[in-house]
C-alpha cells in the first residue's frame, strides 16, 4: 500500500487498522456511551447527543450505527439485520463496515449475537440477559403525531401531560371503531415516558415489556438517544375496555417452515396469481427448517 | 346603637324599619350636580300588613323602594330589616352577599317594567325563579305552573314567549315568578301602570290571594283607589320642595 | 373571611400586569384616574391594575369595561395562560385558600386548571381545536387525568355534557370547523364543563354570535350556572348581557377596577363618573 495513496474503505485491501477501532474516535465514543448511560438511567427518556459524520447518510441507520460502534468491543459478536432479514442491502453494507473496522465475528444466528443492530424488527427468538438490542430510529417524538412543535413535546414529556395521544387514540375508536396505528405504536416505559418504539409492527411490541435484554434507540437525523433497561415495563397505550392487539394473521403460515407463530410477510406470486407469506425473521425461519430436518447438530 | 343589639325590642312585631333614608344622586355628566330624590323618610311595617308609598308624582316612591331593594345606594339613614332567622340587617350598609341571600330567599320585587331572558317560555321564566332557589327542574315547572294557574295565565300561553303576551299577561307572569319564590316580603312598583281596567281587576285579584298567604307588602300604585280595600297602611312620601 | 356562612371561592389581591418599563409613578396614586393605559413617565403599559375582589360559590361576577380596560387580561391571567406582574390568587378548593396559586409551579397550575377552572373564549379558535370531532374537544378534556382511561365512559360522559348544550347526537363527531359560531360555542361550553369546575371564565361568550343565536347561548349559559351552581365570571362590553347573567359586577377603566357591586344597582345608580358614562351610552 504507497504511503500517499488515498485509504478507502471500499479497497478490500485498503489498512484498516490506520483508522480508529469502529471507526468513531474515542472522545465520539465517550460521549455516546454517556448518553446511553444517561438514557439507561431514565427509561424511555430522549437525550440528545452529539452525533458524529460517518460513511452512511443521515436517515441510514446513523443513530443505531453510532450506538454499536460506541459499543462494540473486540470479542463482541454482531448481528445486523433490516426487517428481520440479515440479507438485506443495507444490513450487508452495516455488517462489512462494522467487520472491516473491528475485526468482530458477525453471525446470523440471534442467539448467538451479544449485539444485534434491527431496523424495524425484534427478534422472534427470546433475547437473553447480557444480549443488546439496539433499534435504527428514524423519529424518536412518539408525540409528533398529535404536537408538530418540539418546545411543546418536550414540555409534555416532562409534565407526564400525555391527553392529547389519548385524545388521538379516542377520535381513532370514534372514526374506525379501533385503534389503526400499524407501527410505531405509542408505549408507556417503566409507567412514567411515552416512547416511541421505532417503526416495529404491533406484532413485536409484547416483545419489549420485561425483556432480559438491554435495548437501545438510536435516531441520528435528530441526534436522539434512548433506552430500556433490562426488565423494564413496557405498556402499549390502550383504553381499560379495549385491550391491546397484534395483528391478525388469520392462520397464514410460513411457505418455507410452515410457521403461524411468527410475523409473516405477505409475498405476491406473480405467476401463481396469489400470494404466499413468509417468516419476518430469516435466523427464525433457517432454525425452524434445521429443526426440522434434524440437521442442528449436537 | 349597633342594629345586631337586641333586635326583637328595637324592631319590635315590624318585618321593616326605615329610619332617615336619604338618597341623593351625584350626577358626574352633569358637571356633578346633586339630585336629592327623597328626603328623610321614616316608616315601620309589620308582617303581613299592606304598604301603600303614597304621594305626588317626583316626589321620590319609586326611589325608596329601590333604596329598600338596594338597586340604590341609600345616601343616609337605615333599613332595618328582620330575617325569616330572627336576625336583623341594615339592608343600606350590609355586604352584598347578605343582600343577594336576602334576594334569593326573602324579598322579591315587581315592577312597571317585566324583563325576562328572551326566547324562554314563560313557564320557564317563572320556574328558573324557583330552581335557582335550589329546587330540581321538575319540582320548579310544578310550582311555576301553580302559580300561573293562580294568576289565570291560560294554559296555552305557558309554552309561549312572554313577549308576545298583553301587558297584563305580563306583569302576571311578572307576579307569578316573584312569587314562586315564596318571599316574605314583595315590593311593587307601579304594576299596574299600563294595565287596562279589567287588567288592574285581574292583578289586584292575584294580589289578594297573595295578602291572604300571608306575604307582607309594600307598593306604589298611581291609582290609591284601587288599592284602598287591601292596604293596610298608607306611608306619606313628601315631595322635597313643599307641597 | 365567612360570609353568611360560605368562605369565598376565589380571592385576588393586586392582581397587576404590566408591559414594558414599570417605575414608581406607574402605580402611585396619581395613575389611578388616568386616562390612558401608557405611564406618561416611562411609557410602560399597564394593562391591569390592583384588581381587589371576591367571588362565593354559586355567584355570577360581570366585569365590564371597554377596549383597554384590562377585562381579558384579567381573565387570561386567571386561567394561567399568562403570568401576572403582581398579585396573588386564591382558591378555597386548593390548599383551602392559604396558598398564592401563581407562586406554584407549571405542572401545578396546569393542574389546578385542569380540575378548577373552564374557560370559553370569545374565539373559538382560542378554546377549540378545529381539527378534531366536537366530541373528541369534550373527550380531550376528560383524559387529562392519571392511569389509562375507560373508552365506553369518556363517550358515554362526552355526549351527555354535549346534550346539555343542545347538540343533536347526529353531530357530536362532525368536525368543529364545520359549526356554526354558536355551535362552536355551545363546544366550549361542553368542554369547560367536562371536569365539574368550581369556576368557569367567560371571556365575551356571545360577541360576535348573531342576536338570535346569543339570546340561545345566553339562556344556556343561565341555565348551565343554575342546574350546576357553577360560579362564573363574565367579560362583557356588552351591559345587557352582564344585566342578564351576573349578580355582582366590576366596572374597568384603563387597567383599574372604578366600581363594585350588585349588578342592578352599577347599572341603575351608577357611583363613578366612568360608570355614569357607561351606562348612559347603552343604545
Amino acid at each position: 500500500m504507497k504511503a500517499d495513496s488515498p485509504r478507502s474503505l471500499l479497497d478490500p485491501n485498503a489498512d484498516c487498522r490506520r483508522h480508529a477501532f469502529a471507526y468513531l474516535d474515542e472522545s465520539a465514543k465517550r460521549e455516546i456511551r454517556r448518553q446511553t448511560l444517561k438514557a439507561v438511567a431514565i427509561p424511555g427518556h430522549q437525550v440528545p447527543f452529539a452525533g458524529r459524520e460517518i460513511p452512511i447518510a443521515r436517515g441510514w441507520g446513523t443513530g443505531g450505527l453510532q450506538l454499536t460502534m460506541s459499543l462494540i468491543g473486540p470479542k463482541d459478536v454482531l448481528k445486523v439485520i433490516d426487517q428481520g432479514c440479515d440479507g438485506s442491502v443495507n444490513a450487508v453494507n452495516l455488517r462489512r463496515l462494522a467487520t472491516m473496522t473491528t475485526g468482530c465475528r458477525t453471525v446470523s444466528r440471534t442467539c448467538e449475537a451479544t449485539l444485534i443492530q434491527t431496523r424495524h424488527t425484534v427478534p422472534e427468538t427470546p433475547l437473553a440477559a447480557g444480549q443488546i438490542l439496539i433499534f435504527q430510529v428514524p423519529y424518536p417524538e412518539i408525540l409528533r403525531l398529535v404536537e408538530p412543535s418540539e418546545t411543546v413535546t418536550r414540555r409534555m414529556h416532562a409534565e407526564a401531560d400525555y391527553h392529547r395521544m389519548w385524545t388521538f387514540l379516542y377520535e381513532n375508536v370514534v372514526q374506525w371503531g379501533g385503534i389503526t396505528i400499524g407501527f410505531r405504536y405509542p408505549v408507556k416505559v417503566h409507567g412514567r415516558y411515552l416512547m416511541d418504539p421505532s417503526p416495529i409492527p404491533r406484532w413485536d411490541i409484547p416483545k419489549l415489556d420485561r425483556s432480559p435484554a438491554l435495548m437501545l434507540f438510536g435516531a441520528g437525523r435528530e441526534k436522539r438517544i434512548y433506552a430500556l433497561p433490562p426488565f423494564t415495563r413496557v405498556e402499549p397505550l390502550a383504553f381499560t375496555d379495549l385491550p391491546f392487539e397484534v395483528e391478525q394473521q388469520f392462520g397464514a403460515r410460513c411457505a418455507r417452515c410452515g410457521a403461524s407463530d411468527a410475523f409473516l410477510d405477505e409475498i405476491p406470486v406473480e405467476e401463481a396469481g396469489k400470494t404466499c407469506w413468509a417468516c419476518s425473521d430469516t435466523d427464525y425461519c433457517d432454525q425452524r427448517l434445521a429443526d426440522k430436518r434434524g440437521d442442528n447438530g449436537a | 346603637m349597633s342594629q345586631a343589639q337586641k333586635p326583637r325590642e328595637t324592631l319590635g312585631d315590624s318585618l321593616l324599619s326605615v329610619e332617615n333614608l336619604e338618597k341623593t344622586f351625584r350626577l358626574h355628566l352633569l358637571g356633578g350636580i346633586r339630585v336629592e330624590a327623597v328626603q328623610p323618610l321614616s316608616f315601620k311595617l309589620r308582617e303581613r300588613e299592606f304598604g301603600v308609598l303614597a304621594g305626588p308624582s317626583g316626589a321620590g316612591k319609586t326611589s325608596v323602594l329601590k333604596c329598600i331593594y338596594r338597586t340604590y345606594l341609600p345616601t343616609g339613614g337605615t333599613i332595618r330589616y328582620r330575617r325569616a332567622d330572627n336576625g336583623v340587617v341594615d339592608m343600606a350598609t350590609c355586604p352584598e352577599q347578605t343582600i343577594l341571600e336576602i334576594r334569593k330567599k326573602e324579598i322579591a320585587c315587581v315592577t312597571q317594567f317585566f324583563r325576562c331572558a328572551p326566547r324562554v317560555s314563560a313557564e320557564q321564566v317563572v320556574a328558573f325563579a324557583r330552581a335557582a332557589q335550589g329546587a330540581s327542574q321538575e319540582e320548579a315547572l310544578e310550582e311555576a305552573r301553580v302559580f300561573l294557574r293562580a294568576f289565570a295565565i291560560p294554559e296555552k300561553l305557558w309554552k309561549a314567549y312572554p313577549v308576545t303576551f298583553s301587558g297584563g299577561e305580563q306583569q302576571r307572569v311578572n307576579l307569578a315568578r316573584a312569587m314562586v319564590q315564596g318571599p316574605r316580603m314583595l315590593l311593587l312598583d307601579e304594576p299596574t301602570a299600563s294595565l287596562d281596567a279589567r287588567a288592574v281587576e285581574r292583578f289586584l285579584a292575584a294580589l289578594e290571594s297573595i295578602r291572604g298567604q300571608g306575604t307582607t307588602c309594600l307598593g306604589i300604585f298611581h291609582n290609591q283607589d284601587m288599592v284602598r280595600s287591601l292596604a293596610t297602611e298608607v306611608i306619606e312620601v313628601k315631595p322635597l320642595n313643599g307641597g | 373571611m365567612a360570609l353568611n356562612g360560605q368562605f369565598p371561592l376565589l380571592r385576588v389581591r393586586n392582581l397587576s400586569k404590566h408591559y414594558g418599563p414599570f417605575c414608581a409613578a406607574c402605580a402611585g396614586p396619581a395613575r389611578r384616574e388616568r386616562e390612558t393605559n401608557v405611564c406618561p413617565e416611562c411609557g410602560g403599559t399597564a394593562a391591569c391594575m390592583d384588581v381587589n375582589f371576591e367571588l362565593f360559590p354559586g355567584e355570577v361576577l360581570g366585569v365590564v369595561g371597554e377596549s383597554g380596560s384590562g377585562k381579558s387580561t384579567l381573565l387570561r391571567c386567571l386561567n394561567f395562560d399568562q403570568p401576572p406582574s403582581a398579585g396573588e390568587v386564591f382558591y378555597s378548593g386548593a390548599d383551602n385558600g392559604h396558598t398564592n396559586l401563581f407562586t406554584l409551579s407549571a405542572q401545578r397550575k396546569r393542574a389546578v386548571r385542569s380540575s378548577l377552572l373552564g374557560i370559553v373564549y370569545q374565539s373559538p379558535h382560542l378554546g377549540l381545536n378545529l381539527d378534531l370531532s366536537a366530541g373528541a374537544n369534550v373527550a380531550e378534556r376528560l383524559l387529562i387525568q392519571e392511569g389509562a382511561p375507560e373508552y365506553a365512559r369518556v363517550r358515554g360522559r362526552t355526549f351527555s355534557l354535549l346534550g346539555k348544550v343542545r347538540m343533536p347526537e347526529s353531530r357530536v363527531d362532525e368536525l368543529s370547523r364545520t359549526f356554526s359560531g354558536g355551535m362552536q360555542q355551545r363546544v366550549q361550553l361542553a368542554k369547560a364543563l367536562a371536569p365539574k369546575p368550581k369556576l368557569l371564565l367567560l371571556d365575551e361568550p356571545t360577541s360576535g354570535l348573531d342576536v338570535s343565536v346569543q339570546a340561545s347561548v345566553l339562556d344556556l349559559i343561565a341555565s348551565l350556572q343554575r342546574e350546576t351552581g357553577v360560579s362564573m365570571l363574565v367579560v362583557s362590553h356588552d351591559l345587557g348581557v352582564v344585566r342578564l347573567l351576573t349578580h355582582r359586577t366590576l366596572v374597568m377603566k384603563t387597567g383599574r377596577v372604578v366600581e363594585q357591586g350588585l349588578t342592578d344597582q352599577v347599572l341603575e345608580d351608577p357611583q363613578h363618573p366612568y360608570t355614569q358614562q357607561l351606562v348612559a351610552s347603552i343604545l
